[in-house]
């Protein structure tokens, strides 16, 4: 069992110089589920794109015990379940079916079996009766939904989410927080839902202008309202 | 997501880079107006003109060697002229035979599709620096200013602006798509799947595409409804021309009419 993050002095600028990174380390054990937040253009989304090698900075990243370097890529995204933002940065296929089939498929595994795991993920986001729905005519709300399912139906072993609870409705993000909660897996979650920081994750990091600015117990640094306050955030 | 490897603008210091738009944007027409009028077989005409535009090039701080490599995507398009070389009437030179048939080139054709090569390098050279040099919202403002229809100059707005929207559409779907492509640790899997179900794949997602962007033009012009828009576009009131550039523009105008001129008078 080696499903971890390792993130070692990761600095990454976009090619028009913006530096969206600057030296991020972070360190996240097998099973462990951390919120990362931080406020608008902090970098979040940035760094959770190099978990599964869509942008490389420079620096070391590590995932699940595999160097995510050229080679390994294949490997690592198998294990590695990334949820974009934006759902409509996520969807690609003409139908619900066809995206969430797309990953188990891609991976070689026979049709029963893709199916199932279809079936299974649909379920667990409450969307079974979407197979055959057309995917950008879903609301915003349920593409997060097969969003996430896209990638649940790949069993992967660590997910990474960008804020999955963005646009849902209560009841949505009720089933999602418990989906997240039950599922055994380690997990980075960059919210602005604090509120689900503080039920789910035992662990934050806060990260501003490419930095990582704070990374300990959620308890703890949600008692320091200076600190969230800094950085944009508010105690829930 | 961005693309920017569409944009043909290379930012620069130079003289060229900030030389009014409007300026260059007259000048460049005017250049190719010059070029095209000028007749044919009138070669010491056709070196100045080179000349010319290699100056403004070595000015431009582009490298002559990049300009001249965007210049070869329109070789294809004078390839077009080629039948004139055996169609054009008079002294025979050469007879290209294939097969059966016989060809035969004669000197006024060759003379002639010569000069149209010419002509439409050294034009597409000109058209490569304004691009390279002249941000394109420039070159908006310049099209207004020589009162080209506010329509048509919307048109090119819009047409520029969402060629991006497109082009990161199409990146996100392939991101999508890749970063769900991975290969399994269990033994005695194939990954990649068929040949077939590839294509389907890939066929899906160009049928997405379209139908993101064609939604995606509904959404943008709701917006604009939204805010407003009635149809007519409507703009800023442009900035007059300072000094230095009306006389840059008068010398240069008067410099390729004064080429023209002669042209006409000793070759045509
Ligand atoms: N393609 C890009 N090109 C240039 N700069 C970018 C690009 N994408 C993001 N940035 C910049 O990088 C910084 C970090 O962006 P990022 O999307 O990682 O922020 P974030 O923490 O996810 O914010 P949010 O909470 O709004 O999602 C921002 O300042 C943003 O403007
Ligand atoms: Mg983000």
């Amino acid at each position: 069992m080696h499903h971890s993050i390792e993130i070692d002095h990761l600095s990454f600028s976009y090619p028009d110089g913006h530096a969206a990174l600057r030296q991020v380390t972070m360190h996240i054990q097998p099973g462990e589920k951390v919120a990362l937040v931080g406020p608008n253009g902090a970098g979040k989304s940035t760094l959770i794109l190099h978990l599964n090698g869509i942008l490389t900075g420079q620096g070391e990243i590590r995932v699940a015990g595999l160097p995510v370097t050229k080679p390994n890529l294949g490997k690592v995204r198998a294990r590695v379940g990334l949820v974009f933002q934006n759902p409509d940065d996520q969807l690609f296929s003409p139908t619900v079916y066809e995206d969430v089939a797309f990953g188990p498929l891609y991976q070689g595994f026979p049709p029963a079996e893709v199916r199932q795991r279809v079936a299974e993920a649909l379920t667990v986001v409450n969307m079974r009766n979407y197979e055959k729905r057309i995917s950008h005519h879903l609301s915003a709300g349920e593409k997060k939904r097969i969003a996430i399912a896209t990638v649940l139906s790949m069993k992967p072993e660590v997910l990474v989410l960008d804020e999955p609870t963005a646009g849902l409705d209560p009841r949505a993000r009720r089933s999602l927080i418990q989906l997240l909660q039950e599922l055994p897996l380690t997990m980075l979650v960059s919210t602005h839902d604090m509120h689900m920081v503080k039920e789910i994750f035992p662990r934050m990091i806060i990260m501003d202008e490419g930095r990582i600015v704070a990374d300990g117990p959620t308890d703890l640094l949600m008692q320091n309202e200076e600190l969230l306050c800094a950085h944009g955030l508010e105690k829930p | 997501m961005h693309v920017h490897f569409l944009d043909p603008y290379r930012p620069g210091q130079s003289p060229i880079h900030k030389l009014d738009s409007r300026v260059k944007f007259v000048l460049t027409l005017a250049f190719i107006f010059a070029a095209a009028l000028t007749p044919t077989g009138a070669w010491a005409i056709y070196i100045l003109l080179l000349a010319l535009v290699l100056g403004v090039e070595v000015l431009s701080e582009l490298r002559v060697g990049y300009v001249l490599k965007r210049a070869a995507l329109a070789l294809p398009f004078i390839l077009a002229a080629l039948p004139i070389v055996f169609t054009m009437p008079g002294e025979p030179r050469f007879i290209l035979s294939i097969g059966p048939w016989a060809l035969t080139a004669s000197l006024p054709g060759l003379e002639r599709f010569i000069s149209i090569a010419i002509k439409s390098w050294v034009s597409v050279q000109a058209a490569i620096v304004l691009a390279s040099t002249t941000e394109f919202p420039d070159l908006l403002m310049a099209m207004r200013a020589v009162r080209v229809p506010r329509l048509l100059v919307s048109i090119f707005g819009l047409m520029w602006r969402y060629l991006f929207v497109l082009a990161d559409e199409a990146i996100r779907l392939m991101r999508a798509r890749l970063s769900r492509s991975g290969v399994s640790d269990q033994a005695g899997l194939k990954p990649g799947g068929s040949l077939a179900w590839r294509a389907r794949v890939t066929g899906g997602m160009a049928g997405s595409l379209f139908v993101r962007a064609f939604e995606r033009s509904d959404r943008i012009y709701m917006a604009m409804l939204a805010r407003g828009y009635d149809g007519e576009a409507r703009s800023e009131p442009l900035q007059a021309l300072s000094g230095a550039s009306w006389v840059v523009l008068a010398l240069s105008l008067f410099t390729l009419l004064a080429l023209l001129v002669f042209a006409l008078l000793f070759w045509a």
